[in-house]
């Protein structure tokens, strides 16, 4: 069974947040497998103004290449500098260490719990 | 084709956890764990592959050699017995209909190992130019599975095949790159190629399919101590790419020809009969009038300056400049697991392929800089 942590939110395009001040924005267990080995992350600026739904980076891997789209719109407050060195965090621990960026929220975009995720299949 | 077919290893894979995908109607593993884990593996230790999607193609009898002259490009009359050679099959226009590996198992007895995709087309193709020649071919890919060990290792792991008759190591050492074997399997015939598509040393195992589960679980533990891991499509792509051999539906296709792709050295255009007469085969008159022109693109490697990864089907531009033109179209690409950079192959225009120019590849909308470097990206240590 997929790992999907109840006290996040979700997206269609499988981004997860976790609520706070700052908010914390990563990618699900079910999309860093999908990918295979991650090898390269471009994240945004620190400082951005982002939309809920704009692609905001790329998740790249051996096999494929993927968007990055932020769950809401607000200004980027930091980016997992660890991870881009890295990557191999967002396979290993796609929930904590692998984070991706924090965002100071100011709207919000269409999430979904876990079990609404999870429905997606 | 709707069903889904599956490998005599199917369980096996299962039992190791794979990810399994679809890929020409068959069941694959694309990885067991990690791409990358699989594909340095390959290059440091090495790496099992089920490779029994492929297609086998018997070609028997007295008019064997004969007729692969006619119905593929390469020299097969000159193929000696228990060799291997690297060929292609083209239609009348030069288009290539897939690349293929032929081994001569006997005077009169020749394999022909097709594409998965391929294997319907190629087993029609030659069907229908076997008209004339006294040969028999027959489709032998159900009953048959390949297994490859492939990796700096490979050699060490066959070695330490328990209970397996297959050779003494003598034998297995001195079994020359593109040669291959007659060997026991549980009593039953098989045989062993020093032959893959990884660009390391390996062997590959044509066998009985209802005695592969056997085989592979032996040749698993007899990898355990030498760093052998079971290996997906994912890693087989990736390998392949590094060592720049195409991969047919993307350097190569039935709108290509082989000299397109730079093999046409694998056009025999000297083949000559008994009487030294040029001897004929399918696409020589078109691959003889594309030998004399320089044709409208060539195959090029392509090392990625900066970060992000070219990938198939993306376009190729003159320069990184706005608004630069294309000048070709990226075949295959990914970030090089090997070499830390990103490659890719491409066709591009002749006047701009060769190496050391300055392109650009259009990465999603954002032109990233590559260079034209030689093929292959990667050459094993010798």
């Amino acid at each position: 069974m997929a790992n999907l942590p109840a006290d996040l939110k979700y997206t269609a395009e499988h981004e997860w947040l976790r609520e706070g001040s700052p908010a914390t924005v990563g990618i699900t267990d079910v999309a860093a497998q999908a990918l295979g080995d991650i090898v390269y992350l471009e994240l945004p600026e620190v400082g951005a103004a982002v939309a809920a739904g704009a692609v905001v980076g790329e998740i790249e891997s051996t096999k494929s290449v993927s968007e990055l789209f932020s769950p809401v719109s607000g200004t980027v407050a930091e980016v997992n500098t660890a991870a881009v060195d890295d990557p191999s965090l967002v396979n290993a621990d796609p929930y904590g260490d692998g984070w991706l960026f924090r965002i100071e929220v100011t709207g919000t975009g269409d999430l979904l719990d876990a079990d609404a995720y999870a429905a997606l299949g | 084709m709707t069903e889904t077919r599956l490998t005599p290893l199917h369980a096996e894979h299962v039992a190791l956890g794979a990810t399994l995908v679809p890929f020409a109607g068959w069941s694959m593993p694309l990885r067991y764990s990690s791409d990358v884990a699989e594909h340095t593996a390959v290059r440091t230790a090495a790496g099992l592959f089920d490779l029994s999607h492929m297609g086998e193609i018997g070609v028997v009898g007295p008019g064997a050699a004969a007729f692969l002259d006619y119905a593929l490009v390469g020299n097969l009359s000159g193929l000696r017995v228990l060799g291997a050679r690297y060929t292609m099959v083209c239609a009348e226009d030069g288009g290539v209909l897939d690349d293929l590996i032929v081994y001569r198992l006997a005077d009169e007895a020749f394999m022909v190992v097709a594409n998965a995709a391929n294997h319907d087309a190629v087993l029609a193709a030659l069907r229908e130019r076997a008209d004339g020649f006294d040969v028999t071919v027959s489709d032998d890919s159900a009953g048959t599975a390949l297994i490859a060990v492939q990796g700096p290792a490979a050699l060490s792991v066959v070695r330490a095949l328990d209970g397996w008759e297959v050779l003494d190591g003598d034998d297995l050492a001195a079994l020359k790159y593109y040669a291959c074997l007659r060997i026991g399997c549980a009593g039953r015939p098989g045989w062993l190629a020093r032959t893959g598509y990884t660009g390391e040393d390996g062997f590959e195992f044509f066998l009985a399919s209802d005695l592969a589960p056997e085989l592979w679980r032996a040749l698993m533990a007899a990898g355990e101590s030498h760093g052998l891991v079971p290996a997906g499509l994912a890693a087989r792509d990736s390998l392949r790419l590094e060592a720049g051999m195409p991969l047919y539906g993307h350097e190569l296709d039935r709108t290509t020809n082989p000299q397109d792709a730079g093999l046409g050295r694998v056009v025999r255009l000297d083949k000559t009969d008994a009487q030294g007469r040029p001897l004929p085969f399918v696409g020589r008159a078109a691959l003889e009038s594309r030998a004399h022109s320089p044709g409208a693109r060539r195959l090029v490697g392509l090392r990625g300056l900066g970060r992000r990864a070219a990938r198939a089907g993306y376009p190729v531009l003159a320069s990184a400049a706005p608004g630069a033109p294309q000048i070709g179209q990226v075949t295959s690409g990914a970030p090089s697991p090997t070499l830390g950079y990103p490659i890719a192959m491409a066709y591009v225009t002749p006047e701009r392929s060769a190496e050391g120019t300055e392109l650009a590849v259009d990465v999603r909308g954002r032109p990233e800089p590559v260079r034209v470097v030689p093929l292959p990206f990667y050459h094993r240590p010798r």
